[in-house]
């Protein structure tokens, strides 16, 4: 199952390659890829499409790996990377630069940082808040992340408000997500980080099938619930802290990839956080070849064609879900 | 087994919740070999002393044994290989299989990253087995009636293969005939010389399968003995603040409670 969902990741790879606005013929892309074509189309190619791919693959893998691990954390497969306030700390601190920065020199390239910056001190914040006994409550996590959420989005609200047209555009386009800014120095940090989420949420796969019969249960079978708890969310904030940064806040990777899993090779964390990072990958770079070719020349942001997409899907799902509890 | 050693031991045994004694100073000791059934009326601490007896609350004063040495110094690991509990009431958020969830109680005896091995999944089909639940091993567990998930809960527990196992209220969704099967499985643990401590209401069920009934009430262990000694009128109303007789049946004593006034 694992290999036919890098099959798919290859194939959504190949297709995010060859299709753009520009309108390149198969042929010049693969002469751009061998390093046989004129230096338009391998500018094109090596320095737009691939980095705008690889981009696509980074953000969508360490999204649909992050949902995967908050549901486990929630217990509750309806939750999604955004859900405990991380994004929207990261959100914020994107915003203070896209909405201020200007005053005080910082262009828009800082944005991802502060966003960084901003998840790292949301999800510390959100330790503090969970209480000193580490107990890591499911439902007071939920609580603690609603409303650090409404927090962020109040304050951004009223950062777009004071925001310039410009800015109040670009703070717009944030919040959707997209992925116009494809620096290759993104795309390595976004796989750099996935790379550590991934590292460290792998070895607590099989803590995380025994957190799904409870924390007591957990405890009993030898496992660590607090210890497991405090890793699955350092190691998901360098996720969602990277992703966000670079892309805003793209919506339904992280609820619908995982969920979707499930259905298709069921529950077992150790093949469904693997499984989650292709099928993420796979599922944005998709999503985002719609987005670059669908209105012909202009792009859509991705994080509408993955509402889009995802929104029906989702719906699908859980009527299939209702079905299978009646 | 050179000597018989004790399975658990509570020693006086208090814990607080705000100002409320849950439990005060209550004793308990479970021997390799017997099923004890702990009974009592809601509230009055059963699974509270479940709880502490497997570790997972720390009694304000006095002190768990676990096979003779103090429970605290045990790491969850050791204790997991040692006891296994059945909750009262489980539920799996995911579709994980009945016999992935069986599958966990091997936990404690896997290396940290390692997959269960052939001899795992034999343990957890003989479990399975035992619990009458072989041919629900590729369900879902989400797909289950309550009686079957409880049974997958305590087949899981048995995978664990644990010499001490602990279960609140197991009978609570089961039908007749499960019952039965379980007081059977219960039984047959005892004779293989592991320790059992179930919670439950159904003392017909309790007077068939114990060797040792214990009445808790208000925090501590009101009565303790076999079913003979301790399914008596005075110490049901004591208990239970009901008025009831006692029918002598061929499966043993039977507390029947009469109606007020």
């Amino acid at each position: 199952m694992l290999s036919l969902l890098a099959l798919a990741l290859a194939g959504a790879l190949a297709l995010g390659v060859a299709v753009g606005p520009s309108g390149l013929a198969l042929d010049q892309v693969w002469q751009a890829l061998t390093g046989s074509a004129d230096s338009v189309a391998q500018d094109i190619v090596l320095r737009v499409r691939l980095p705008r791919v690889l981009l696509a693959a980074g953000v969508g893998a360490s999204l649909a790996t992050a949902g995967a691990a908050f549901q486990a954390l929630l217990r509750n497969s309806l939750a999604d990377p955004f859900i405990l306030g991380i994004s929207g700390g990261a959100a914020l601190g994107a915003i203070l630069v896209i909405a201020l920065g200007g005053a005080v020199g910082l262009g828009a390239s800082a944005a991802p940082p502060a966003a960084f910056a901003g998840a790292i001190v949301a999800v510390l914040l959100l330790l503090a808040a969970a209480g000193p006994r580490g107990r890591l409550d499911a439902t007071r996590l939920l609580l603690i992340g609603v409303v650090f959420n409404a927090l962020a989005s109040a304050m951004i609200v009223f950062l777009a408000s004071i925001a310039g047209l410009t800015e109040g555009s670009r703070i717009f386009l944030y919040l959707i997500g997209n992925l116009s800014d494809a620096r290759p120095a993104l795309a390595a940090w976004v796989g750099a980080f996935l790379a550590l989420g991934l590292a460290g949420l792998v070895p607590l796969a099989r803590a995380l099938n025994a957190l799904a019969l409870g924390d007591d249960t957990a405890a009993l079978l030898g496992f660590e619930p607090a210890r497991v708890k405090l890793a699955l969310l350092l190691a998901t904030s360098l996720l969602v802290g990277a992703a966000v940064a670079v892309a805003g806040l793209i919506g339904f990777v992280g609820l619908i990839v995982p969920h979707a899993l499930r259905l298709l090779i069921g529950a077992d964390h150790r093949l469904l956080l693997p499984a989650s990072a292709l099928g993420g990958a796979a599922f944005l770079v998709l999503c985002d070849a719609l987005a670059r070719t669908l209105l012909g020349g202009p792009e859509l942001p991705v994080g509408a064609i993955t509402a889009l997409v995802g929104g029906p899907l989702f719906l699908l799902l859980l009527r299939r879900r209702e079905g299978l509890l009646q | 087994m050179s000597t018989p050693q004790r399975a658990l031991e509570l020693v006086s045994v208090s814990l607080a919740q705000g100002k409320r004694a849950v439990l005060a100073g209550a004793s308990l000791s479970l021997e390799f070999g017997e099923v004890l059934v702990l009974a009592g009326r809601n509230g009055a601490g059963k699974t509270t002393l479940l709880r502490i007896a497997t570790g997972l609350l720390a009694p304000d004063t006095g002190s768990v044994l676990l096979e003779g040495r103090p429970l605290a110094a045990r790491t969850r690991r050791e204790v997991a290989r040692a006891l296994a509990l059945v909750p009262q009431d489980t539920s799996v958020p995911f579709p994980f299989t009945v016999e992935e969830i069986v599958l966990l109680g091997r936990a404690p005896h896997l290396g940290a990253f390692g997959f269960e091995s052939r001899e795992d999944r034999r343990i957890a089909g003989v479990c399975m087995e035992r619990l009458g639940i072989g041919a629900l091993a590729q369900r879902s567990i989400q797909e289950l009636s309550g009686g079957e998930l409880q049974l997958a809960m305590i087949a899981r527990a048995l995978a664990q293969t644990p010499r001490i196992l602990l279960l609140d209220e197991p009978v609570a969704h089961l039908d007749l005939a499960h019952r039965l099967a379980l007081e059977e499985l219960l039984r047959s643990l005892a004779r293989e010389g592991r320790a059992a401590l179930l919670v439950s209401h159904d003392l017909a069920g309790a007077a068939r399968v114990a060797d040792r009934i214990a009445l808790l009430a208000a925090g501590c262990v009101l009565a303790c003995g076999t079913p003979r000694e301790v399914l008596r009128p005075e110490l049901m109303r004591e208990a239970f603040e009901v008025d009831a007789q006692l029918v002598e049946t061929s499966e043993g004593p039977v507390v029947v409670p009469r109606r007020a006034g």
